[in-house]
């Protein structure tokens, strides 16, 4: 038995933390997890991916091609950038929302979420687009966007990790003052 | 068993730990840094942890420490090594007392770094042991190893772990700390540790004895190893060929291979590519006709099996880099090991292209919202417009200044060399203005000996340093500047001001980059003048400062000129319907869009 989950976004979005908690839960009952993250410059606004691998006879810390049974995507034209990442049937997870990169803007790059959502549509049967900005305005944070689309992953069960698992590596691993923001973001998309 | 989830560098921190470190130094980089901040963090005040002024500075700390009987590691990233490559090429030859090994990352790709250099060529040229871990489980015992060689042979060993090491996390079962041994204290004997050429003659010629029976040594060692092949069904084209690899491309070997079913090939796995466990590889090479070598940047592992055909007369065929079988840069994959390995053995090819995606937007790393960086490039190139200046910069995050539309760094080699490579620039172009951009920690790492050279020599040049109270690129850690250490003191803060004065810079002025017209002003009256000028534009980075109250766009004053994202390229601005816009979850209310506005359109700011 294993689980391969790709998240991608751009940096800044939390994309670690997220990663960190499944794999926390995933240690927590007992599983072998590898990840591995993007760390250094590339944190700076570019793209960054987090591989989370729980089971037995994992060896790499990479998800190979074709591979991951979920992806859980921060920005939609990430979530497009990491598709050939997705198995054939697995999930998809991902915020509407587009982050428009600064060249995009200079160059008056025609990128919107639309058309990244529309193709996602036409090529991922399980797919799942989350409004983001609405669960974070009514979460009154900004920085909660993680955890609700982990809330999502949770729900499909290919994590194959509970509700109750996930929540208790929440309870773990966020501070106390951020606990309750971050459960109500993580039961929006349940 | 006590298991822990941990990063690779922190497996190698822990493993340090518990091999009974005495003394940690280093300077931060991608993907070292967190090695030493574990031992920091998971220090009972036993060990001495410090970022070290540089990686020169830390590699002779910990050998005068090791000299003494201390357990020592040093922690940097590769290019870090070009930096220490002086004290550590000496040491080889001098030798150690207590186990000291030097950490020293590589980064195949490059995902953060100036080179794709391979550090287990530099242990070749420094006839130094290597240790090349394929997993951050590996690593954490590894390390211990690596301390119990190095103690048993009295040598530095290098221990060189990849990116994909150093920042993969695994579950690693922990094993009994080894408690810190007590240090003898430094024995004086002058034929020992001073270094003179009749004494680095005779430690040659010791140095080439112990290496090569070290490679009779590291042949049992415990992670270097030798798989037989399973599974075999008498496919012809499958039988007598062998894998040999290392490193982070081992999991892709083992990855592959699991999916494989039959005709398992025979692995070798060289976690000492110096010395080269030789007999070893003999045994793997007897019984094949082909091997494929699957290793990450240099094909060190590769020409050792070359060269042992060569020595032995061994009929066998070696396949990888060096016969353009394996692609010779970048970092390997699952997927480019699977295509290597296909064509050796004749399999299907692995489907790599799932799928056509649309165009998809770039993104390359950008200086953050309200990053101070942003506004001192601003500053110079309004102060600049219209005349002849180049723009030397350094490494950091400043380095980000390159992208457009601030395109405000003309040059960046490595650590120090934006102050020196302004000054060649000058003395060939003395009617340029010729700009130097260094960081705080750099400024200290390598800048001052530069700075030094410009006031000696009489170079006119304009120094700008961007003084953002930390290292920030590698995570904020504390500097010579900052007033701290990693052993938690207070220190007096070393002030860049009056180092400057006391080298003898003509001017010295520091400025907040986010006031524009003092900082314009600033860099107008440094560059009129002859001689070395400094300006220091001080402000905080945004990662240890608190954001001030945000701006927005007032929607019916903006004229949509695109002024704000065309000049600052700011990663919180974006048009919507001809109107700029600010993201206020990404705004740190810095000011600097407010201040270049045309038509006053950007309000707020006010608490």
């Amino acid at each position: 038995m294993s689980m391969n989950c790709l998240l991608c976004g751009v940096g800044g979005q939390g994309t670690v933390l997220a990663s960190r908690l499944i794999a926390y839960a995933a240690m927590q009952k007992g599983l072998e997890v590898r990840t591995a993250e993007t760390i250094g410059m590339a944190q700076r606004g570019g793209c960054v991916v987090s591989h989370v691998r729980t089971g037995d006879e994992i060896f790499s810390s990479l998800i190979p091609l074709g591979s991951a049974d979920v992806i859980i995507a921060f920005e939609p034209a990430e979530a497009v950038r990491c598709l050939p990442y997705l198995k054939e049937g697995g999930f998809m997870i991902v915020n509407d929302k587009a982050i428009m990169p600064i060249s995009a803007s200079l160059a008056g790059s025609d990128y919107t979420a639309e058309k990244m959502l529309d193709f996602l549509k036409g090529k991922v049967f399980n797919l799942r687009i989350i409004n983001g900005e609405e669960i974070c305005k009514s979460c009154g944070s900004s920085k909660v966007l993680n955890v609700a689309l982990l809330g999502a992953a949770t729900s499909t069960g290919v994590l194959e990790l509970s509700v109750e698992e996930m929540k208790a590596a929440i309870k773990a691993r966020v501070p106390e003052k951020f606990l309750a923001l971050n459960m109500k973001a993580f039961e929006a998309c349940m | 068993m006590n298991k822990r989830f941990l990063m690779g560098n922190e497996a190698i921190g822990i493993g340090a730990i518990h091999a009974g470190v005495h003394l940690v130094t280093g300077y931060p980089g991608t993907p070292s840094t967190e090695i030493l901040e574990t031992v920091a963090r998971e220090n009972d005040g036993s060990i001495y942890v410090e970022w070290s002024v540089n990686e020169k500075a830390a590699l002779e700390i910990a050998a005068g420490a090791s000299y003494a009987g201390a357990r020592t590691m040093v922690t940097m990233k590769q290019v870090g090594l070009n930096v220490a490559a002086d004290p550590l090429m000496s040491l080889a030859y001098v030798g150690v007392k207590g186990g000291m090994v030097v950490v020293a990352a590589d980064d195949p790709g490059p995902i953060s770094s100036q080179t794709e250099q391979d550090t287990r060529h530099f242990a070749q040229f420094a006839k130094l042991p290597v240790f090349d871990p394929s997993s951050p489980e590996e690593a954490y015992l590894m390390i211990r190893d690596a301390f119990e060689y190095s103690e048993q042979y009295h040598t530095p060993v290098i221990f060189r772990p990849v990116t994909r090491i150093n920042h993969s996390c695994a579950s690693v079962a922990l094993e009994k700390p080894i408690p810190q041994r007590k240090i003898e204290g430094f024995i004086k004997d002058s034929s020992k540790w001073v270094i003179f050429p009749r004494l680095s003659y005779q430690n040659h010629i010791l140095l080439e004895e112990r290496n090569e029976a070290l490679k009779e040594v590291l042949s049992s060692y415990r992670f270097n190893g030798l798989e037989p092949a399973k599974n075999m069904t008498g496919n012809p084209d499958r039988m007598r060929i062998g894998i040999a690899t290392g490193g982070a491309s081992y999991a892709y070997v083992k990855e592959v291979l699991s999916t494989y079913g039959e005709d398992i090939p025979p692995v070798l796995k060289v976690a000492t590519a110096h010395p080269f466990p030789e007999p070893l590889a003999l045994k793997f090479m007897k019984e094949l006709d082909k091997v494929i070598v699957l290793e990450e940047l240099d094909p060190v592992i590769e020409r050792e099996l070359v060269y042992l055909c060569g020595k032995h007369h061994l009929p066998v065929e070696i396949y990888g880099k060096l016969t353009g079988d394996v692609k010779n840069a970048g970092e390997n994959s699952v997927e480019s090991v699977g295509i290597s390995l296909a064509k050796i053995f004749g399999r299907v090819m692995p489907k790599t292209e799932l799928y056509s995606l649309p165009e998809l937007p770039v993104r390359p790393p950008v200086l953050c919202a309200g990053c101070p960086h942003r506004a001192s490039f601003y500053a110079v190139k309004t102060a600049m417009k219209g005349k002849k200046a180049v723009f030397s910069g350094d490494i950091g995050c400043y380095t980000l200044g390159n992208a457009k539309p601030l395109d405000m760094v003309d040059t960046c080699l490595c650590m120090g060399a934006d102050v020196t490579v302004a000054q060649g620039l000058h003395r060939v172009e003395p009617d340029a203005i010729n700009f130097s951009f260094i960081g705080d920690s750099t400024f200290f790492a390598s800048g001052i000996t530069g700075i030094v050279n410009a006031v000696y020599n009489e170079t006119d040049i304009v120094l700008i340093i961007l003084d953002n109270a930390t290292t920030a690129m590698t995570g904020h850690q504390p500097h010579p500047g900052t007033g701290k250490t990693m052993m938690g003191a207070i220190v007096d803060k070393i002030s860049i001001e009056k180092t400057l004065l006391a080298i003898g810079v003509k001017s010295v002025v520091t400025v907040d980059p986010l006031d524009q017209k003092a900082s314009v002003m600033a860099v107008k009256k440094a560059s009129e003048n002859t001689g070395v000028h400094a300006i220091i534009f001080k402000a905080p980075c945004i990662a240890v400062t608190s954001a001030s109250p945000l701006y927005t766009v007032q929607e019916d004053t903006c004229i949509g000129c695109m002024k704000c994202i065309r000049e600052l390229g700011c990663p919180a601005m974006h048009m919507d319907n001809k109107k700029s816009v600010i993201e206020p979850s990404l705004c740190f209310g810095c000011s600097l869009c407010a201040q270049v506005c045309p038509v006053d359109a950007i309000k707020g700011g006010e608490k």
